[in-house]
């Protein structure tokens, strides 16, 4: 099986983690192995990119890791507590009060404000918003002047901002992040990526990013390449050039398995 | 493009049997009328034709007497009736005695056949029809031959639940024991099948002469059939020349046609009544079938753009969703035309219980109701789609390269200008009515109360949008971020909204309104009752039919009594100078008592008629241009005419007809003595409730014969004004039940379209319950929005159409109550319609959900 990669410069403990995690689609010959055994922490206080070839389980490992979807053996373990055995109430609950979400785009409530957006899991719990830490994310992503437009009036990155301060404003234990910028220009991608990298930095926040976009993956501490539903390789504080290496091994890898 | 047409009626397969749903319920609704009614008409037509012979010597004159029950003195004696079996014309002379004013009781003593059809009681004679058939066909035991022998039609016997040998009750209208007691030897029928819930008493000929002429060997009327090739107007000339005097023959045909032009005019009332729930439950149904045809073709707005990119024309676009529209109506029709033809039985089951029985075979599917079905139900479907089809079409088709589709509408200012100018036209029609244009004010006002519902319908996007904001914050305030999420989806799609809100409001129209007109109609009555009924007690059948005069006769016995008046009905007919017809209308004989008991507002004369004089209301008075002093020429059933000088004109009251006579006048023309209501005043220092139960005693061998004292008199009136109006409200139901569908249509497309969004919300922490909370909510909106948008169309409707009736309904009351109870089941039914698509949305996958594109 997999070395079980532990992060020795993280600044706290175990934010989530995955102990042999499995997942198949279909049955018999057309069984597809989308995570083959998954073994991974992911520490607090972190930002980690999940990368990997098209097909290589990566957005499946995030959805498990997230309680969005339910692996077909193994564990995943989030602030402590084991998604197994939860029911859909409690993972509901799990979803609105420990974790956040960054998705690729339709990220926003279409009827609700930018604020009532960032608020919805607050309010969906019926929590009283602190005040402070609003203001306090708001500002850090640069919409103060926006929070009473709906997504309809504004770009697709300040649309992705909202969705990023509403990953934030609960104060989950850990922001999953899937191809946040797969949609956005370069100047909005890097608006959004250094917003998350600030999130990390200055709030302490745990977040988990998956991407193809080497780029992307640069603004991270460490990533994790997948292929063929197992982590095969990672990096710590890589550079762009690390990275585009890395991809360019594992799909010649994968072309060559495909050719062979 | 046919197979592109199949394939997106298989693809959305449940979406549309929703709206296929809405057609076969209206093509149903209207299928099921018309056959009944065509059913109702044809058991009247065999029961008619089934029971009348080639031809019938009676009294002469228009107006018969039995048929209103009242019954004459005039009689046929044995040695007339032989005379006319002596003519050659006639095959065969049958003497029939047709008694009035008698009432079967059921073993449990209570009356059968309920309160509708009558009882005809008449000796039984073998005799033929126009078909040369018998009459009366027996289905078991045998006929009557001896006095105390009964035969009962079968569905009688049946419901007083007798057997053969078993001790009969009649309560017959003279002789010394009002209730007599017969031996059941048999059941029968009319030959043509049923009998439309009256009730068959068949006696010996001598016991019924006993009862009903005062033991008289003689006969009321005469059946004669028709020697072979007389033809029947030669027998019926023949039978003239010997009828005795004061009768006269009439042809078989002739006696059938007179029933048919009498029943025919209640039959017609029943069928337009009808006909009408059906027209509102069609044009609910076009606003479901418009409604589900745009949002499919606003979500096929991509493969609509794909086909223009492929060079699909406009109109090959158009075509393909008509195509589908004719489909679905082909069906929907098909299967509401079996709809229908079930229905329609139970409507029969329905008024069975009302006492009029249909039978089962004459409901059949006439080639007129199925080629009405599939008209309207085509015409209606491929109507409510064009719309939707053109817009389909006008998609452009680089529309499928792009990301952000909308199907271009049209701006709400044309529609709000449109509105507008259509409410002030319905306002000036309506106006128009109130003024007093020509012709009836109803039909004005309904015309623009037709075009206000429309106009509603229309601008339902903007007028509803202020109560969809109160619900918005309503439902933020009770149910915080889910009623806030309902409030906003409810909202953001005004058009939809509203159209399916629409099709709610147009029955709640309708029940507002005759909400409106039955309360009022309440309260002008009790207020009626409090200041014209000076009576302390009433004495009167549910159905106001005569009763036997011997129970008047007893209760002016009772101690404690100061007046008793008394009072007889019969139909008249009235010359009229200058009119070609008589005008037909009714009479009142009242005794002196009467003016005592009640106080007539005189206009002119006195309140007092004795001989050959007459009391006429003011409106009558000026039917007749007759002032005091003046003689009109007043026909009665029997044939007599009698000169009667005008004493006094009053003004008009429900306490008498507008024709009143002195009881001498009745028995002048020959009416047998009969009471058709008691009004009793309390002695001074009398003890109410000992001189009711007293009088009570006195009824208790006829217990339908009621007597009330005013409050009771008042709840009589009020329910069965409640009978109609819950009639009323359980056709509009159907009507409901179609807006309902079309909620639940509608939101099961609103939460496909919005499967990502749900997914979001789902994966930010939106529990399933409160996703279903949010779904109901949302229904909840639309039904509120429908109910109050027609509550408040139907109060104004109402209001107006009171106004215009303000000579009958003087009093204006709104029915509060029911309103709350409307808004309440309305709530219901939109909780209700989200059942489904609430189950089905939180049934979503989150993560496909969100992957959805």
């Amino acid at each position: 099986m997999t070395e079980r990669p532990t992060g020795e410069t993280a600044p706290g403990g175990v934010a989530a983690s995955a102990i042999d995690l499995t997942k198949t689609y279909g049955k018999g010959e057309a069984e597809v192995r989308a995570l083959d055994g998954v073994t991974v922490d992911l520490m607090t206080g972190e930002f980690t990119a999940v990368m990997g070839p098209s097909g290589s389980g990566k957005s499946t490992l995030m959805h498990c890791l997230a309680a969005l979807d339910t692996p077909t053996s193994g564990e995943a373990v989030v602030d402590g507590t084991s998604l197994g055995r939860l029911k859909d109430k409690d993972l509901t609950t799990l979803r609105r009060e420990r974790v956040g979400f960054v998705f690729q785009s339709f990220n926003l409530v279409p009827t609700l404000s930018a604020e009532e957006n960032i608020l919805l899991p607050l309010s969906l719990a019926n929590r009283k918003p602190d005040r402070e830490w609003f203001d306090q994310v708001v500002t850090a992503v640069g919409l103060r002047d926006r929070l009473g437009h709906r997504p309809s009036e504004m770009s697709g990155g300040q649309q992705q901002r909202v969705a990023c301060a509403r990953a934030l404003v609960s104060k989950p234990s850990i922001v999953f992040a899937d191809e946040p910028t797969g949609n956005l220009d370069s100047t909005s991608s890097a608006e959004v990526l250094g917003f998350l990298r600030r999130s990390v930095d200055e709030f302490g926040q745990t977040v988990v990013m998956v991407t193809h976009d080497p780029v992307a993956a640069s603004y991270t501490d460490r990533v994790l390449f997948l292929a063929d539903g197992r982590i095969v390789d990672e990096l710590r504080s890589p550079d762009r050039d690390q990275i585009l290496d890395k991809m360019a091994r594992l799909q010649d890898a994968a072309a060559a398995k495909a050719a062979g | 493009m046919l197979r592109l047409t199949w394939r997106n009626l298989l693809a959305r397969k449940v979406r549309l049997l929703m709206s296929t749903l809405a057609i076969v319920l209206g093509i149903g609704f209207l299928a099921g009328v018309m056959t009944f009614s065509s059913g109702l008409n044809k058991t009247f037509d065999n029961i008619l034709e089934g029971s009348t012979s080639d031809a019938v010597v009676r009294p002469a004159g228009d107006l018969q007497g039995a048929n209103a029950g009242v019954s004459t003195s005039q009689v046929v004696t044995p040695a007339d009736v032989d005379e006319l079996a002596a003519l050659p014309q006639v095959k065969e002379a049958v003497g029939s005695i047709d008694g009035v004013g008698s009432f079967l009781l059921g073993k449990d003593d209570k009356l059968v056949g309920g309160q509708g059809a009558p009882t005809l009681a008449f000796n039984y004679a073998p005799s033929e029809n126009i078909a040369g058939e018998q009459i009366l066909e027996l289905s078991a035991g045998r006929w009557p031959e001896k006095p105390g022998e009964v035969v009962l039609d079968t569905s009688s016997a049946e419901r007083g639940s007798y057997g053969l040998g078993d001790t009969v009750s009649l309560i017959v209208p003279s002789g010394k024991d009002p209730e007599r007691k017969f031996t059941l030897v048999g059941t029968a029928d009319f030959n043509g099948g049923g009998t439309a819930g009256a009730t068959l008493v068949l006696l010996d000929t001598a016991e019924a002469q006993d009862i009903f002429l005062d033991g008289q060997d003689a006969f009321t009327t005469v059946s004669l059939t028709a020697a072979d090739g007389v033809s029947q107007q030669q027998l019926a000339d023949a039978a003239k020349t010997v009828a005795p005097k004061g009768f006269t023959a009439v042809t078989g045909d002739e006696v059938v046609k007179e029933s048919q032009q009498q029943i025919g005019q209640f039959l017609d009332v029943i069928s337009y009544f009808l006909v009408a729930f059906a027209v509102i439950a069609i044009v609910v149904g076009a606003f479901i079938i418009f409604n589900t045809f745009s949002i499919l073709v606003s979500q096929r707005v991509r493969e609509s753009a794909l086909l223009r990119a492929l060079g699909a024309s406009k109109r090959q676009v158009t075509r393909s969703v008509l195509v589908e529209a004719f489909l679905m109506a082909i069906v929907g029709s098909t299967l509401g035309l079996l709809l229908g033809l079930g229905l329609s039985r139970a409507l029969a089951g329905l008024f069975r219980t009302f006492g009029l029985d249909i039978a089962g075979e004459v409901l059949t599917l006439t080639p007129f109701t199925i080629v009405a079905g599939y008209v309207v139900g085509i015409v209606v479907t491929m109507l409510a789609a064009y719309v939707p089809a053109r817009r389909a079409a006008k998609v452009p088709p680089v529309a499928a390269m792009r990301d952000d589709l909308v199907v271009q509408e049209k701006g709400m200012t044309r529609r709000l200008v449109l509105g507008s100018i259509a409410m002030v036209i319905g306002t000036a029609l309506a106006a128009a009515g109130l003024a007093g244009a020509p012709g009836t004010d109803a039909i004005w006002i309904g015309a623009g109360a037709v075009i206000w519902v429309v106009t509603t319908a229309v601008l339902a996007p903007v007028l509803g949008h202020p109560v969809l904001v109160a619900c918005r914050s309503v439902f933020g305030r009770l149910f915080r971020t889910p009623g806030r999420l309902a409030g906003e989806n409810a909202l953001r799609n005004p058009r939809r909204t509203g159209a399916t809100a629409s099709a709610l409001m147009i029955g709640l129209a309708v029940v507002s309104a005759v909400g409106v007109l039955a309360s009022s109609l309440g309260a002008t009555q009790d207020k009626i009752v409090d200041k014209e009924f000076t009576a302390d007690f009433l004495v009167q059948m549910p159905t106001f039919q005569g009763f036997p005069a011997r129970y008047g006769n007893e209760m002016e016995k009772i101690n404690g009594i100061a007046e008793v008046s008394r009072q007889q009905g019969s139909p008249v007919s009235v010359e009229v100078p200058g009119r070609a017809k008589p005008d037909q209308s009714f009479a009142a004989a009242v005794d002196p008592a009467f003016f005592k008991v009640y106080d007539l507002k005189m206009l002119d004369g006195r309140a007092s008629v004795t001989g050959d004089q007459v009391l006429l209301s003011k409106s009558r008075a000026s039917d007749y241009e007759a002032g005091v002093g003046d003689t009109i020429e007043v026909a009665f059933p029997g044939g007599r005419t009698i000169p009667l000088e005008v004493s006094g004109i009053f003004e008009p009251t429900p306490t008498t007809s507008g024709i009143t006579v002195p009881f001498s006048v009745f028995a002048e023309a020959g009416i047998k003595r009969s009471d058709s209501s008691i009004s009793i005043t309390l002695a001074d220092g009398a003890d109410r409730n000992a001189v009711k139960s007293d009088l009570e005693y006195t009824v208790k061998d006829l217990p339908i014969l009621s007597v009330q004292d005013k409050e009771e008199f008042k709840d009589l009136i009020s329910g069965q004004v409640n009978q109609l109006l819950y009639v009323i409200y359980g056709l509009l139901a159907l009507a409901v039940v179609i807006a309902v569908i079309g909620i639940v249509n509608t939101l099961g497309l609103s939460v496909l379209e919005r499967t990502r969004e749900i997914g979001l919300l789902r994966a930010v922490g939106l529990s399933r319950r409160k996703l279903r909370w949010m779904i109901t909510l949302e229904s909840v909106a639309i039904a509120v929005l429908g109910a109050v948008l027609g509550m408040a169309l139907g109060l104004v409707i109402g209001v107006v159409l009171r106004e215009s009736l303000k000579d009958d309904l003087t009093e204006l009351s709104l029915p509060l109550g029911s309103l709350v109870a409307f808004l309440v089941v309305a709530v219901l039914f939109g909780v209700l319609a989200a059942v489904v698509p609430a189950i089905r949305a939180s049934r979503m996958k989150v993560l496909q959900a969100i992957a959805t594109d």
